[in-house]
């Protein structure tokens, strides 16, 4: 009888396990699957609204010279200005970035995922829980850069190719946030 | 018998192939009667799956790091170290995963179940339950076939996932590639049909494995010479056809 049961016992667990695994590799992975949160971890949120977010994606890096500092908690879209909302969470440590920092999003190596990097600004007062970026640049897409080249290259006058909109609504402290014009 | 040793090892081959096919006929039929009792059915779960659960997890573990490393190696020539995640996640959902735990269960549960029933062979042990007018087929065969069918998904699902993490210890611990993304990666670029393929593969091979097991030890000579070359049999069988089945199912869900 206690052999059956430790059989039974092991079994059980077996499948328990397999079961477990199929349930994650079903659940985590695909991109359209449920997602478990593991607890919130310290630190702070803040928001910054860009005009084109590019390929950034929900758990990539926040990054202050190089250095990892935060992660990317969510992305959604702003009905009324229809910019990209970009949920940032910041670790405790690094709790004195300046209100005036300028967030724009980067590409990691040629082919790398794109994350969110933090350039200092000078105030003195500092982002808190809740806090918004104001000054952010956009991801620069190749395609977009391409077509102006080419715009600029065969007419050789119109000043902007008109392939992108691209170019701030005014309204929102935007700094160059157009990309550089080629030069042919 | 003289012609027949002269094309011997074609007529062989043939009628080898005939009379697994009987057999798997023979054993679906068996099947049903076998689920009336599961206890055993349960019991040969636990003998393929949960005595081969520790080689599947530290086999997963070592291909994980492996991939980690090799990954790492060969994207940085890229510059995009950041899709490890990527090559993990389908490496060993798609490939690694099914096939190699399907190589080790050929030879860690495979090899157990042809030898003991060869030996249930050898020691006449199958003829004395036909004459209690059991039937061998779905007492001892088709519980078998099922436990191992029943336990090759999990051990591949299981296989996997200690495969991504065995590839995030390298990649993320050693390496250092951003944790966030190798997971943000992954989760970007896997479908639910990749999930699907790795269940469907290792479904497959779990039935080929578990096939060529039971008949090889249920058609062993009865000798010790006969049961070793049975289990010899089975591995290479399996092993093989693992494979071919590997190649033919990458192309259909291609």
């Amino acid at each position: 009888m206690r052999a059956t049961r430790s059989l039974e016992i092991g079994t059980g667990l077996f499948v328990i396990l397999g079961l477990a695994a199929l349930f994650f590799l079903t659940t985590q992975l695909p991109s359209g699957g449920i997602k478990l949160s593991f607890g919130t971890t310290p630190g702070y949120d803040v928001t910054a609204e860009f005009d084109n977010i590019g390929d950034l994606k929900v758990g990539a890096p926040v990054r202050m010279a190089g250095v990892r500092i935060g992660d990317v908690t969510g992305i959604g879209l702003d009905n009324q200005s229809y910019r990209a909302d970009v949920h940032l969470h910041i670790y405790p440590q690094f709790s004195e970035i300046p209100q005036d920092s300028y967030a724009s999003i980067e590409t990691e190596g040629l082919l790398g995922g794109q994350y969110v990097g933090i350039s200092p600004g000078g105030l003195t007062t500092y982002l808190k829980n809740g806090s918004q970026i104001l000054q952010t640049q956009s991801a620069i897409v190749l395609e977009s850069l391409i077509n102006k080249f080419f715009a600029n290259f065969s007419s050789g006058s119109s000043s902007n190719g008109g392939a992108t909109g691209n170019s701030g609504n005014g309204k929102t402290p935007n700094q160059g946030q157009k990309p550089q014009e080629p030069h042919p | 018998m003289s012609t027949a040793a002269r094309h011997g090892t074609l007529f062989d081959g043939v009628r080898r192939f005939g009379v697994t096919s009987l057999f798997f006929v023979r054993l679906l039929a068996a099947c049903v009667p076998a689920l009336a009792r599961p206890r055993l059915i349960v019991a040969q779960i636990f003998n393929a799956g949960g005595r081969s659960l520790i080689i599947i997890m530290l086999s997963g573990l070592f291909t994980g790091m492996v991939i980690g490393l090799l990954g790492q190696d060969v994207l940085q020539r890229f510059g995009a170290e950041t899709a490890l995640g990527t090559l993990a996640a389908l490496g060993l959902l798609k490939e690694l995963g099914p096939v190699l735990t399907s190589l080790l269960f050929a030879g860690r549960a495979g090899t157990a179940l042809t030898s003991e029933i060869g030996l249930m062979r050898a020691t006449d042990q199958l003829t004395a339950m036909e004459v209690m007018a059991v039937d061998p087929m779905s007492y001892v065969a088709a519980p078998r076939f099922l436990g191992g069918l029943i336990a090759m998904p999990l051990l591949a699902a299981i296989f996997s996932v200690i495969g991504l993490y065995g590839a995030q210890l390298v990649g993320v611990q050693l390496l250092g590639i951003d944790r966030g993304v190798y997971w943000s990666q992954m989760q970007s670029s896997v479908g639910l049909h990749d999930v699907t393929e790795g269940i469907v593969k290792s479904l497959v091979f779990g039935a080929v494995v578990s096939l060529i097991a039971v008949n090889e030890g249920y058609h062993a000579e009865p000798t010790a010479e006969g049961v070793g070359l049975a289990t010899t049999r089975t591995v290479v069988a399996s092993s093989v056809l693992t494979l071919l089945f590997d190649y033919m199912l990458t192309a259909v869900f291609l």
